[in-house]
């Protein structure tokens, strides 16, 4: 062990592992570990005995400083950092602790042994102020116990131990910092991953020319990555172990291990194992290979590492499927999950074991390839896909292109093997398969947005939210949006008026969007539907059986309670959508669309009959007696007249109060005078459409709307304003005058280019699209003056109210209207990628929870 | 003579626990809209030449030629006479009240000055009809009256006279019926006719209010203490007293006429319920309706988790007595220690649980925040001794999500949790408790809808809750249970809860679950 290489010894050590450095006090583990390590990577029992007793050299507080030590160790290999632990550690019990520590988080605990003679120790420490007083003894017995240990310390556990002898030793080392092996996050392929083969020979050649791969080459330098079983069952293992091996040979290939190879592995090498499922078949093919083939495959099967991490940790291939806590990880338990999976520990009644559905709470960013549990169809399921599609059985041989994503398979030329049971009928969990978890959602959250970055949700809110979602929404299948709230026009200055359109066109001309569309805005309630041509389409994109879309609302609620009504109002959607011909089109089977729903009787009738209608009864039936005594009183000469004014004026006041809310009601029976006005398809299959320019977006809407022949689909009247010229704002101006003095709402103002940034250093113009500076506003509402008195009372028209209201504060709203509609168009993004239901509705859920934050709820 | 003066504070006043308003907020309302508003009742009576009419100003202590005002926390009071001759004199009180100081309740959640409400309290018909505004503004502006003192002519307050007293919007939960019988006992005659919710959409039906007169010969104190207690009663307990003394002035003011009045029980509840805890109650739930608001409904529409009229301690149900013994009686039978309530509502079944030390683990999960409040309280969990509060636990869960906290639990418990489920989504809640969490045992209670026919109180084809999604037979209930337990390997069986009935079935069915190995286990050991 010891050299005399004057450029010292190179001491490989793995990039993720906990490093134990053991000596007796005074051996230099400090000094040893500063030169070596990060010093975030270093902690030292001196450090933590100071942490919790204010002084290092208290062996009083040995007890809680290792607690402390071990607690700290513990989080950073949890977070795959790797971990030197400065104490003495020469006591086996210490180390044992070290050494379940580090097979707790699955890494390599590495011992690095500093032996220093007894006397450069004790002169150390004599040299250090607060260790003078040591006792020779501590040291001797330090020693006694390190050299006691060196013989063990590989049987305790440690997977490297590096023992330098001699102060000249020590300092001379040097560290190398080692990969492990299932670190390959420097290929990025492409790749072709394929399923479990188990001796199908002939099928795979045929996926393998299928996929273009010449004689095991590809001519565009694709890497094919075998899951694993490869042998067995089938009829001929030695023929596909002939050419994986050397496809891995000649670097065209990667391949780690299933079960199988690894039992028929212990065969070889002579152990005793179980001629059972399928093993004898291999057996008996490998009996007419040569000795040398057989060296070969028992070589190459004892090199298999048990998964990898490819293409900048991206892409995880293995066997039976890998919780993200194993990653990368290195110990015999991620060895054996990745070649086994795990279970449940009960069995079913086939009498074989139940498998954990691992995948189903699956919640990492990489994907998982793997096979060994044979299913029908290759489905992806959060973000994992199981390739084993049973080809021994009679089903198929699939692979994975990689990062196409795409499936090619080839079937199975027959049943080769009869199986246990049958094949599921579907992948894990089937429609449940794809199970919200409550971590998704609850307490305190931060959800990765890719147009506003990290958007945090409260925990108050989030436990709203959760009520809410849990009792009343719809299925979180079919709920994969929720519309963001919108901001008002900033205050306005003209008389009489709180909200008026100049300010919407000042405020995006300031923010460099030139054009603008004014969307006329239907007094209704907002809705979403989602649209699918037809049940299977639901089925299929969503998971759902029977229903072919849903109508909900702002918070997720289903409009309707019978969802037969529900179903008639997606039913004539998708006639006009059919009629329009936009399936093929846009090219989907499913359209969601952001719409008003009228009238607002329809679905509001609670919160008009409790606080608007009431406040209209209220008054009309104390004003009349009010203003007649007071009339009474004045005729008798009782000077009541200021009094006698007002009370005509507020009883003026509520009876307009009334008549506006009036205006949005108006009584429906059925789907008689049910009104949908859509005015953005928000989302087809694999594309959001968030950023379509307006104006394409409302010419298709259009196009469906006026090929409605059931009356429910209602146009959404617009006009484009370019906010640079006074003329065209001021028609804009009028345009909203004129609607709001008919009783309308009010119009909503959005860009034309839709998702626009403003800010960017290089450009003085918005840009729409992604880029740089902060998110627009999508749209800012700019309400009627008499609907304006439903939200701010019957009385906010008087000047002096007007003038107090002027003082409303709009930041927390517009900050909140961002937020939510970053949310939202994440969603979206999510969701056109084909991500996970749960990473969608993530964002979604977010939306919900972000509308329970306190803001001034009238604007 | 009880002192009425001043005493009298309520929360939308004043700032609860004596703590000075926030002015952060408070000054963001401030700025804003002023809607002083109306609140009006009059009081009139008829004299003859010995008795005038006019007598009225001296027992009100207001002069019939005078428009006066007095300032209020909350707004002005106005006080004048439509009418004061010696044969008819009319008093009215119109109290303009201040919609902001309304609103003004010291909470300081608002951000960058935001006043931090909900929009129910800016239009709201509070200005219009506040009983508990006029309550207090009766016996701020009346105190003498309301006392019965008169310095110049101490014997008029001793008189019955004719009196007619006319509320034109009156709050009555309970409708006309119930302001008859508050009012009639006492000796008026009583008009109350309801107020239509908008004469345009007569189907939206009647509003809370009443315009109402009562006639009769009183005292005029008497009148006004009547009013000063039962207005308030009558009103939807959204305004809230706040004084500790709420008995005592109770006792005051219904000296003499409460304790014989015939529904003083409903009387004295409804007006001591309204304890600033509930007003707390109120707050704590603003996330909730902000949500509701959204969607432009009532925050009631959905926080409707806990039923206040059912269950509750005061009022045990028998039925649900049963349930608890039928589900405590199955968990024992189970052998279970470690127990999930998996919708514990306000934590009764947890309570029964705690007194048996063989349940040594009990987990009450809700997916509403107020009940899980409530259940808190019910349980004292903040007072309870550590050895005890060790073997409880609340949590916010939901069945929509798979929960990893509730693996691994002997016996989950789902009382009448799945009939408040849409059936869509009932698939959910079963992978989530029988295929992710998988205890041992599984309890599940449901009405049985079959069994409604015997509900006297029932009208035909009702379900029992508003909140029921849907109500099963007794076969519905089992083919699903079936159905459940084959496809996550459970057993099942059935038991009746409450009397069971030839025909139409117990009121309420069980089914109890077991998870199919320990099933075979049990019955190898017993083999």
């Amino acid at each position: 062990m010891t050299s005399n290489d004057t450029k010292g010894r190179t001491l490989p050590v793995t990039d993720l592992s906990l490093v134990v450095l053991i000596g007796a006090s005074g051996s230099g583990k400090s000094t040893f570990a500063r030169r070596h390590f990060k010093p975030t990577e270093v902690i030292s029992s001196d450090f933590c005995r100071g942490l919790v007793a204010d002084d290092e050299n208290d062996q009083s507080a040995s007890g809680d400083a290792f607690d402390v030590l071990h607690y700290i160790a513990g989080k950073r290999l949890a977070a795959g950092r790797r971990t030197v632990v400065d104490a003495t550690s020469v006591q086996q019990e210490s180390r044992k602790q070290l050494v379940e520590l580090a097979k707790k988080y699955d890494v390599l605990p590495i011992a690095i042994v500093l032996d220093v003679p007894e006397e450069v120790c004790a002169e150390r420490n004599a040299a250090r102020e607060d260790r003078a007083g040591m006792p020779r003894r501590v040291i001797q017995r330090h020693i006694r116990e390190l050299r006691r240990s060196l013989r063990h310390l590989e049987r305790e556990g440690f997977r490297k131990v590096h023992i330098l002898r001699g102060v000249e030793e020590i300092e001379s080392a040097e560290i190398r910092t080692e990969k492990r092996f299932n670190d390959l996050t420097h290929l990025t392929g492409p790749f072709d991953i394929i399923g479990d083969i188990h001796g199908c020979g002939s099928e795979l050649e045929l996926l393998l020319g299928k996929l273009g791969y010449v004689d095991g080459v590809h001519p565009e330098g694709r890497t094919a990555v075998f899951v694993g079983d490869l042998v067995d069952r089938g009829p001929d293992s030695p023929g596909v172990l002939r050419r994986v091996m050397s496809m891995v040979a000649s670097g065209d290939a990667l391949c780690v291990p299933g079960n199988h190879e690894n039992k028929y592995g212990r065969h070889l090498k002579g152990r005793k194992v179980q001629h059972t499922h399928g093993l004898a078949e291999t057996i008996e093919q490998m009996e007419g290979q040569s000795e040398e083939f057989k060296k070969q495959v028992r070589e190459f099967i004892d090199g298999l590492v048990s998964h990898y991490v490819l293409d900048g940790g991206r892409l995880v291939v293995c066997h039976a499927g890998l919780p993200e806590k194993y990653h990368g990880r290195t110990s015999g338990r991620v060895r054996s999950h990745a070649l086994y999976g795990d279970t449940t520990g009960e069995t079913d009644e086939f009498g074989l074991p139940v498998r954990y559905p691992w995948a189903e709470e699956y919640r990492g960013r990489a994907a998982v390839v793997y096979g060994h549990t044979p299913v029908p169809t290759a489905t992806w399921l959060n973000n994992t896909i199981c390739l084993d599609t049973g080809a021994v059985f009679g089903g198929k041989l699939t692979a994975l292109r990689w990062p196409e994503r795409e499936l090619v398979d080839v079937p199975a030329e027959r049943v080769w093997y009869e199986p246990t049971k049958p094949l599921r009928t579907e992948a894990p969990g089937g429609h449940d398969g794809r199970p919200l978890d409550l971590a998704d959602v609850h307490g305190r959250r931060v959800v990765e947005t890719r147009h506003a970055g990290r958007v945090s949700v409260r925990e108050e809110n989030a436990a709203a939210a959760l009520e809410v979602m849990s009792r009343f929404a719809v299925d979180p299948r079919l709920l994969p949006y929720l519309p963001p709230t919108m901001a008002p026009t900033a205050t306005s200055r003209v008389e009489g008026y709180l909200e008026h359109p100049a300010e919407a066109f000042a405020q995006y001309a300031a923010d460099g969007v030139a054009r603008v569309v004014c969307e006329e805005k239907h007094m209704g309630s907002r809705a979403v539907a989602l649209v699918c041509r037809d049940a299977d389409a639901a089925r299929e994109r969503f998971g759902v059986d029977g229903p072919t879309g849903s109508l909900y609302t702002r918070t997720g609620r289903p409009f309707f309670d019978d969802p037969a009504v529900t179903e008639e109002i997606l039913g004539r959607v998708r006639s006009a959508v059919t009629e329009a011909g936009l399936w093929e089109e846009l090219a989907t089977d499913w359209v969601l669309l952001d719409a008003e729903l009228m009238p607002w009787s329809l679905k509001a009738s609670g919160l008009l009959r409790s606080q608007y209608a009431a406040v209209g009864a209220a008054s009309g039936a104390v004003f009349p007696g009010a203003v007649a005594a007071l009339e009474g009183a004045a005729a008798r000469g009782v000077d009541v007249q200021d009094l006698l004014v007002k009370q005509r004026e507020r009883a003026a006041d509520a009876a307009a109060f009334t008549e506006a809310y009036r205006r949005y009601c108006w009584t429906t029976s059925g789907l008689e005078g049910v009104r949908l006005a859509p005015f953005q398809i928000l989302a087809v299959q694999g594309r959001s459409l968030a950023a379509l320019p307006h104006d394409e977006q409302l010419a298709l809407i259009d196009r469906f709307v006026s090929s409605d022949a059931s009356g429910l689909l209602q146009t959404t009247r617009r006009l484009f304003v370019d906010t640079a010229d006074p003329d065209s704002v001021r028609a804009g101006v009028d345009w909203w005058l004129e609607m709001t003095g008919r009783g309308g709402e009010g119009m909503v103002v959005k860009p034309v280019n839709a998702v626009v940034r403003w800010g960017s250093p290089r450009s003085s113009e918005a840009e729409s699209g992604g880029g740089e500076g902060r998110l627009v506003q999508p749209g800012i509402k700019c309400r009627g003056r008499e609907y304006l008195r439903v939200i701010y009372g019957p009385e906010y028209t008087r000047p002096e109210n007007l003038d107090r209201l002027r003082g409303r504060f709009l930041n927390h709203k517009r900050s909140l209207a961002i937020r939510e509609y970053a949310l939202g168009l994440e969603a979206l993004d999510r969701l056109a990628e084909g991500e996970p239901l749960w990473r969608v509705h993530e964002a979604v859920f977010g939306v919900l929870a972000l509308e329970s934050e306190p803001v001034d709820p009238r604007l | 003579m009880p002192d009425f003066s001043g005493e009298v504070r309520c929360t939308l006043c004043t700032v609860p626990d004596g703590g000075a308003p926030d002015f952060r907020s408070s000054e963001a309302v401030l700025k804003d809209v002023s809607r002083q508003t109306t609140v009006f009742l009059t009081i009139s009576t008829n004299g003859t030449p010995e008795r005038p009419a006019t007598d009225l100003g001296f027992l009100l202590h207001k002069h019939p030629d005078k428009a006066q005002a007095f300032s209020t926390s909350y707004g002005k009071a106005h006080v004048l006479y439509p009418e004061a001759s010696p044969e008819r004199c009319t008093a009215a009180l119109l109290l303009e009240v201040d919609a902001v100081a309304l609103v003004r309740r010291g909470k300081g959640k608002g951000r960058g000055g935001a006043p931090d409400a909900a929009l129910a309290q800016y239009v709201n018909d509070r200005p219009y009809a506040a009983s508990s505004l006029l309550a207090v503004a009766l016996s701020s502006v009346f105190s003498s009256a309301m006392k019965g003192t008169c310095h110049a002519r101490p014997e008029l307050p001793e008189q019955a006279r004719p009196l007619r007293i006319e509320v034109p919007a009156l709050p009555a939960r309970g409708g006309a019926e119930l302001v008859r019988n508050l009012f009639e006992p006492l000796g008026w005659t009583v008009t109350a006719e309801p107020v239509a919710l908008d004469a345009e959409f007569p189907e939206w039906g009647e509003s809370r209010y009443v315009s109402l007169v009562l006639e009769g010969e009183l005292r005029l104190a008497e009148a006004l203490r009547h009013l000063y207690v039962l207005l308030p009663v009558l009103d939807d307990a959204k305004h809230y007293w706040v004084a500790t003394d709420e008995v005592d002035k109770l006792l005051r003011a219904g000296e003499g006429w409460l304790p014989e009045h015939p529904e003083h029980k409903l009387i004295t509840s409804r007006y001591l319920s309204r304890r600033w805890s509930l007003t707390r109650q109120a707050m704590e739930r603003l996330e909730l309706v902000r949500l509701a608001e959204a969607d432009d409904s009532d925050v009631e529409e959905i926080d409707n988790a806990i039923d206040e009229t059912q269950d509750t301690d005061e009022k045990p149900v028998p039925l649900a007595v049963r349930r608890r013994d039928a589900i405590v009686e199955a968990l024992r039978a189970a052998g279970a220690g470690r127990v999930l309530d998996l919708g514990c509502g306000q934590g009764q079944l947890v309570q029964e649980l705690l007194k048996d030390i063989r349940f040594t683990e009990i987990v009450g999960v809700d997916v509403s925040m107020r009940a899980l409040t409530i259940a808190s309280r019910r349980l004292k969990l903040e007072r309870m001794g550590e050895r005890r509060a060790e073997r409880v636990k609340l949590m916010q869960g939901s069945l929509a999500y798979t929960d990893t906290r509730l693996k691994g639990y002997d016996a989950a418990v789902l009382s009448e949790v799945i009939e408040h489920v849409d059936l869509p989504r009932l698939s959910a809640l079963e992978y989530a408790v029988f295929g992710s969490a998988r205890p041992r045992t599984v309890l599940v209670t449901t009405p049985n809808v079959e069994y409604n026919v015997r509900w006297e109180t029932l009208p035909a084809g009702h379900v029992r809750h508003g909140d029921h999604r849907f109500e099963w037979t007794r076969e519905e209930f089992r083919t699903w249970a079936r159905a459940v337990a084959e496809r996550h390997g459970y057993d099942v069986e059935f038991v009746p809860v409450g009397p069971e009935d030839p025909e139409v079935g117990p009121p309420t069915q069980m089914a109890v679950f077991t998870i199919f190995t320990t099933k075979a286990a049990k019955e190898e050991k017993a083999a």
